[in-house]
């Protein structure tokens, strides 16, 4: 230790000892607490997130834009007249879809592509019938945009891959329907009906999508659905789903189609989950702003106690500067402590919410409580503390700094 | 073993005069002139006892000679420089280098052992690297008879072995000026003397000027130059 005042500061403080734990222990569960509850609520939303990505991609590309140009002479008539956007008309579905995911492929930040047959159906098993919706796809393109590979549950997709007239049933829907893998159903549209047989059950978690969407080869859905070409929609993956907005919109702009990015599509969720996360925020900085009053008390007190020390130290040549550092030395003392204690509490309890049972079937699936491990959440529980528990020790620092020695003195000697 | 000889004194004889010094204190109605044009100076190697009855103005005029306090008129000059309106960087810097404190009450540091209490002023000055600070620490509680309890904290050591440290502090930096208030007023007889003798001898050692507060004749008899101050002025 080569500071003098960084000496002084660390046997003032530890001369308070009851006062300092108090602080440290305010700025350890302040850290701390600020770790876990962002760990816990950010740990649901991009749960929330990847699975909503798994199953409907960053970007979704639907119906195609037709733009309507009005000519209108300007007010005031004379010879100028000028051309104005006053609409947009969509024209639903995708005509070309094999173009468009040519032009889709090109951008940088597009992962995967694959183009979607989309249609209401009817199914009927053995013991029951429910309304569904029928999705064609192409299996190699949708498992680039999807989690479908992962969402099986029962059977695989080998064999739905292996098997023309097989179908790939949502876990709730089969549950309705009673149907296991290697069952057949009857899928009615249109007038139309065929029998399919159940490859692979899959479970998203989603329990709109596990109790309504079926897969059926593209081929197949074509046929059912007497669409022998173009596309309901893309649906498409990225690289970085963070930047999907920007991409949507350059999508947009460029292809002529009307392109949502799942941010857009999920905006309610995600409302919720940012007012969630704001509140926690909330209630955790009061936990910080305890800890930084009692870092101002802890360091008010040792201020009263020690003036003499101050004037001592001010008589030995210690400047006005040195005194204010002193005491932020103190501060800065607690927050390192703090910090990494409270940082290792935070991960030690995340780690403990993260084993507790917790079963969530809804909007995702999940039997245990979420949490993410997220470095920023540490950065920013430090940085608020910083933030805090110095603003609060500069007060009492300044007035140690602005305390006359002469005075001091002279109280004490007369 | 006794601390390394001072450097050797350069300038005007004296080492510390102040000219015309004014001093009010309180506030309103309970304002009081306390100095009242106090002139002053003294000399390397001699040792001066102001003396005087309570609020005479003897402790004012120290802590303004000391640069702890600034006069409301008149000039103060150390080694010859003048320090009196001189902002409060150069003021302090002027008293680490330049002034040596010790109070009636000892003022130690009391978390500190006795040898980071002495180590402690020539810390901030910085002038020596660490080994031959604690060397010169280690020197200076040896002369004053505290060789074996360097590492005692401050509350392990008696009144009088307090009062040994808080002059090895005041002579860390080898001032030109020691300033002692009531240095010896809250000793018994014998470590008066003790401590009066060792602040003497070593002053005298180093070619210091001490500037002592005493009520104590005996003391007072025992200096150079000894001034009685009444009602805010010497007579």
């Amino acid at each position: 230790m080569t500071s003098p005042n960084l000496r002084i500061a660390y046997r003032f403080l530890t001369a308070k000892k009851r006062a300092m734990v108090m602080s440290l222990s305010c700025t350890v569960l302040g850290v701390g607490l600020f770790i876990v509850t962002q760990a816990t609520t950010s740990g649901f939303e991009r749960f929330f997130t990847k699975t909503i990505l798994g199953i409907n991609g960053a970007i979704r590309i639907e119906d195609k834009i037709q733009d309507t140009m009005r000519s209108m002479a300007a007010a005031g008539g004379g010879d100028s007249h000028f051309a104005r956007r006053d609409g947009v008309k969509y024209i639903e579905g995708i005509e070309e879809p094999q173009a468009l995911m040519a032009a889709v492929r090109e951008f940088a930040n597009v992962r995967g592509v694959s183009a979607v047959v989309r249609g209401n159906v009817q199914l009927q098993s053995a013991f029951k019938a429910e309304d569904a919706q029928v999705f064609g796809i192409r299996l190699e393109d949708h498992v680039r945009v999807s989690d479908l590979a992962e969402q099986v549950t029962n059977g695989s997709l080998e064999d739905f891959r292996n098997s023309p007239t097989g179908a790939l049933v949502g876990r709730v829907l089969a549950d309705r329907l009673q149907l296991a893998v290697g069952d057949s159903l009857v899928i009615s549209a249109r007038g139309a009906s065929r029998r399919v047989q159940v490859a692979a059950i899959y479970e998203t978690g989603y329990r709109e999508v596990d109790k309504t969407n079926v897969y059926l080869h593209q081929a197949e859905a074509r046929s059912l659905l007497k669409r022998p070409g173009g596309a309901t929609f893309l649906q498409i993956s990225l690289h970085d789903p963070a930047r999907a907005p920007q991409d949507a919109a350059r999508l947009e702009q460029v292809l002529r189609h009307s392109v949502k990015a799942w941010q857009e599509r999920e905006k309610t969720w995600l409302a919720v989950f940012r007012a969630l996360r704001i509140s926690t925020m909330i209630t955790v900085s009061v936990f910080t702003l305890i800890a930084s009053l009692a870092m101002f008390n802890t360091l008010a007190m040792i201020v009263l106690e020690k003036t003499k020390d101050i004037a001592i130290l001010r008589s030995m040549g210690y400047e006005r500067r040195d005194v204010t550092r002193i005491f932020l030395w103190q501060a800065g003392i607690v927050l390192a402590v703090g910090a990494i204690a409270g940082a290792l509490l935070g991960a030690a309890v995340t780690w403990l919410v993260s084993q507790v049972p917790l079963p969530i079937n809804g909007i995702f699936k999940t039997d245990r409580f979420i949490v993410t491990w997220d470095p920023a959440h540490y950065a920013g529980a430090v940085l608020t503390a910083v933030v805090m528990v110095m603003v609060a020790s500069l007060i009492p620092a300044r007035r140690a700094a602005r305390l006359e020695p002469g005075d001091i003195v002279r109280g004490t000697a007369q | 073993m006794s601390p390394p000889p001072p450097a050797p004194a350069a300038g005007p004889a004296w080492a510390l005069r102040c000219r015309g010094l004014h001093r009010h204190l309180g506030e309103g109605e309970g304002r009081v002139h306390v100095l009242k044009g106090v002139s002053f100076e003294a000399e390397r190697g001699q040792v001066y006892a102001i003396v005087g009855p309570s609020g005479c103005g003897k402790s004012t005029l120290l802590y303004l000679l000391g640069l702890l306090d600034r006069p409301d008129e008149g000039e103060i000059e150390i080694n010859g420089r003048r320090m009196s309106n001189h902002d409060d960087a150069a003021r302090t810097a002027a008293r680490g280098e330049h002034i040596g404190f010790v109070f009636q009450f000892h003022f130690l540091m009391l978390e500190f052992t006795a040898l980071e209490n002495v180590m402690m002023p020539m810390r901030k000055l910085g002038r020596l690297p660490p080994a031959a600070m604690r060397e010169r620490a280690h020197a200076l509680l040896d002369s004053v008879g505290l060789g074996a309890k360097t590492h005692r904290l401050g509350t392990q050591l008696s009144g009088g072995e307090q009062q040994r440290v808080a002059i090895a502090r005041a002579l860390a930096n080898q001032p030109a000026i020691l300033l002692a208030d009531e240095p010896t007023g809250n000793l018994d007889v014998r470590n008066s003397n003790l401590v009066f003798d060792l602040l003497t001898r070593l002053a005298k050692d180093n070619g210091q000027a001490v500037v002592l507060v005493t009520h104590n004749p005996e003391i007072a008899q025992r200096c150079d130059v000894t001034r009685p101050m009444r009602d805010g002025l010497f007579v």
